[in-house]
């Protein structure tokens, strides 16, 4: 699978990996939940390290809303580390010296999968909402017509954080057969009332810019970078925990006294506002209102007759690390303790930790010492089991 | 180095290593009530040292309920499939008659609701493993009368202010409590002092006075009895 020196060799920037697009025609459709299908799409992915002789230490990982498929390597818009470097790398849990790691960009990504923004073959002009909406399950369906693509029949294990956990969950669904191991990390089996309704604040936030023109701003002028940073923002508060907001800022002003004015005066209304003046340049706003909906849409028990077990039934070969992050108000421990319970109902081998960490949602993202030896343990154990070690 | 601190060291090494020698003994006694291949969920599984030996010397199908996370990532990294939780409120996990056995070894006297634990044990199984430390030992009775102070033993090391243990009972309060669940004795092993176990009638005041500890096996009466069923007291070849 290509050159091994550029997938192994870590540096200061991240382990390089190599990246690949693949195209899929007319002979390969890609069939989607809503009764649509996409005759012409494009999967970006990354790869780091090397598929075996036969083939059993392939690793997917799956990202999260905003994040992308450079998930070890330097993003080549922002410079800044892969998003996951604290789990995938050298010497780490997921270890591209040991294990052929995949990670592709969503579908209705904007990173070079196809989404919104990409061109509408009809049409010549960018999809906009002539885009078909899309859920967790279509996304996870092109993640496996990408793996027939690449070669791989099996996967070591799926892992994914966040929207990530659900599509770990949503491949443990669909293709059990093809997991020997799956982790899902601050996630949970449907999107609640409270998350749908963060959602809609994103949403309404990016369709209430003026430049936002019924999403055909692609075409005709500027992006609805207001918008869409207002949606960074409200999500990114949701990320955090008081805790971690209050230690990091409390009620710390950016200069000496009150302006008076409706200036960022406090040191967090500065943060936020960075947060999302620095996301709209790596980010599309139809993009954003896309996987937003899958998410929203995203209900396991409710695709099952209402019974969450009834999605693991044939997953009982796979075994499954299941984590939450104790102070996560966005996936709640009891969110993770009903895919567990679900889990153990279907006869699945089921592990579950609820990670100490006042972070809130994004520890998940960190270097949290317990998770990480917990997803190394998980890990390491399976290799075994799996021949791999 | 004197002889008082050398005293002092040999009794912290004896104490560090009691618990574990004490929980090794019912370990081994577990291993050998429980049949090849059969399904066993270990409540209170620690790191794992009991499922890993039940997985390799019974191929068992094992899982494991845990409170600390720390030890919940040991026995990940032993390939153990353990849910974090506690034995009074996160039984529910898991789905009725799920397993051959759920298996408790030295922490119903640590429970909250000891009544609620054992009666999740045997919806949760078919057959219950409980081990316990006896309060109706001599010993026991022999420190509290002669002493006048909370008995501090070799199964329960710690004062009275830092023992995790809030329901201690002797052999005749559990088997009270096991009539008062309809639950059926299928066989009880008394366990003192590192010798092997013997089978025992818990009932018997001779077996309260006796045992330091004791292993139950257990079941609901109103279904019918396991195969193959072991008979209480008279099967010295089943606790060894």
């Amino acid at each position: 699978m290509g050159d091994t020196a550029a997938g192994i060799l870590g540096t200061d920037e991240g382990i390089e990996g190599i990246e690949g697009v693949e195209r899929f025609g007319p002979d390969r459709p890609l069939r989607l939940d809503s009764g649509a299908a996409l005759t012409c799409f494009e999967v970006a992915y990354r790869t780091y390290g090397v598929l075996n002789a036969d083939r059993s230490n392939a690793i997917l990982i799956c990202h999260a809303l905003t994040g992308d498929q450079h998930v070890a390597s330097r993003h080549p818009i922002t410079g800044k580390p892969g998003w996951w470097s604290q789990m995938v790398g050298p010497g780490l849990p997921i270890d591209p010296q040991r294990h052929f790691v995949i990670c592709s960009n969503v579908l209705g990504g904007c990173m070079g999968t196809t989404g919104p923004s990409s061109t509408n073959p009809a049409t010549g002009e960018p999809w906009g909402l002539a885009f078909p909406v899309i859920s967790i399950a279509d996304m996870v369906r092109a993640q496996a017509m990408l793996l027939d693509a690449l070669g791989v029949r099996t996967l070591f294990a799926v892992v994914g954080g966040s929207m990530g956990g659900m599509q770990v969950l949503q491949w443990a669904a669909d293709y059990p057969e093809r997991l020997f191991s799956a982790v899902i990390i601050a996630a949970a089996a449907r999107h609640s009332a409270q998350n749908i309704a963060f959602h809609e604040v994103g949403r309404q936030a990016i369709m209430a810019d003026p430049d936002w023109l019924g999403g055909e701003y692609a075409a005709k002028g500027p992006r609805p970078e207001k918008g869409l940073a207002v949606a960074r923002m409200a999500a990114h508060i949701t990320y955090l925990s008081e805790a971690a907001l209050q230690r990091k800022f409390g009620r710390e002003l950016q200069r000496d006294g009150l302006s008076w004015g409706f200036d960022a005066d406090f040191q967090v209304e500065s943060y936020l506002r960075h947060q999302g003046r620095t996301f709209v340049d790596r980010f599309d706003a139809n993009s954003y209102l896309y996987i937003t909906r899958a998410m929203d849409y995203f209900d396991m028990s409710a695709a099952h007759g209402g019974v969450l077990a009834e999605a693991f039934r044939t997953a009982r070969e796979t075994r499954f690390c299941v984590l939450s992050i104790s102070s996560d108000w966005l996936y709640p421990t009891a969110e993770g303790r009903a895919v567990v319970r679900a889990l153990n109902a279907a006869g699945a081998r089921a592990s579950f930790v609820e990670i100490e960490s006042d972070k809130g949602h994004d520890a998940f993202l960190l270097d949290e010492p317990v998770m990480r030896a917990a997803v190394q343990g998980f890990m390491d154990s399976a290799a075994v089991a799996r021949g791999l070690a | 180095m004197s002889v008082a601190a050398l005293e002092t060291a040999a009794e912290a090494a004896a104490q560090a290593a009691r618990p574990l020698g004490a929980q090794r003994e019912d370990f081994r006694e577990i291993l050998r009530l429980v049949r090849p291949g059969s399904r066993v969920l270990d409540v209170g599984c620690g790191e794992g040292l009991l499922l890993e030996m039940m997985t390799r010397e019974k191929d068992i199908d094992g899982r494991g309920l845990e409170i600390r996370p720390d030890n919940v990532a040991a026995c990940m990294a032993r390939g153990l499939a353990v849910v974090q939780g506690d034995a009074d409120r996160d039984l529910d996990h898991f789905p009725a008659r799920a397993f051959d056995y759920a298996v408790l070894s030295y922490t119903l006297q640590q429970a909250r609701d000891p009544r609620h634990v054992l009666g999740e044990m045997l919806r949760i199984a078919d057959q219950a493993i409980v081990s316990l430390p006896n309060m109706g030992h001599w010993r026991v009775r022999l420190s509290l009368l002669l002493g006048g102070r909370m008995p501090v033993t070799k199964t329960l090391p710690d004062p009275w202010w830092a023992t995790g243990n809030i329901h201690l009972c002797s052999l005749r309060d559990f088997t009270d409590l096991c009539d008062e669940l309809d639950l059926r004795i299928d066989a009880a092993a008394a366990l003192s002092g590192g010798k092997p176990a013997r089978a025992m009638d818990a009932r018997t005041q001779a077996a309260n006075l006796m045992s330091e500890s004791a292993l139950f096996l257990l079941s609901r009466r109103e279904r019918p009895p396991p195969s193959p069923q072991p008979l209480a007291g008279d099967r010295g070849d089943l606790f060894g």
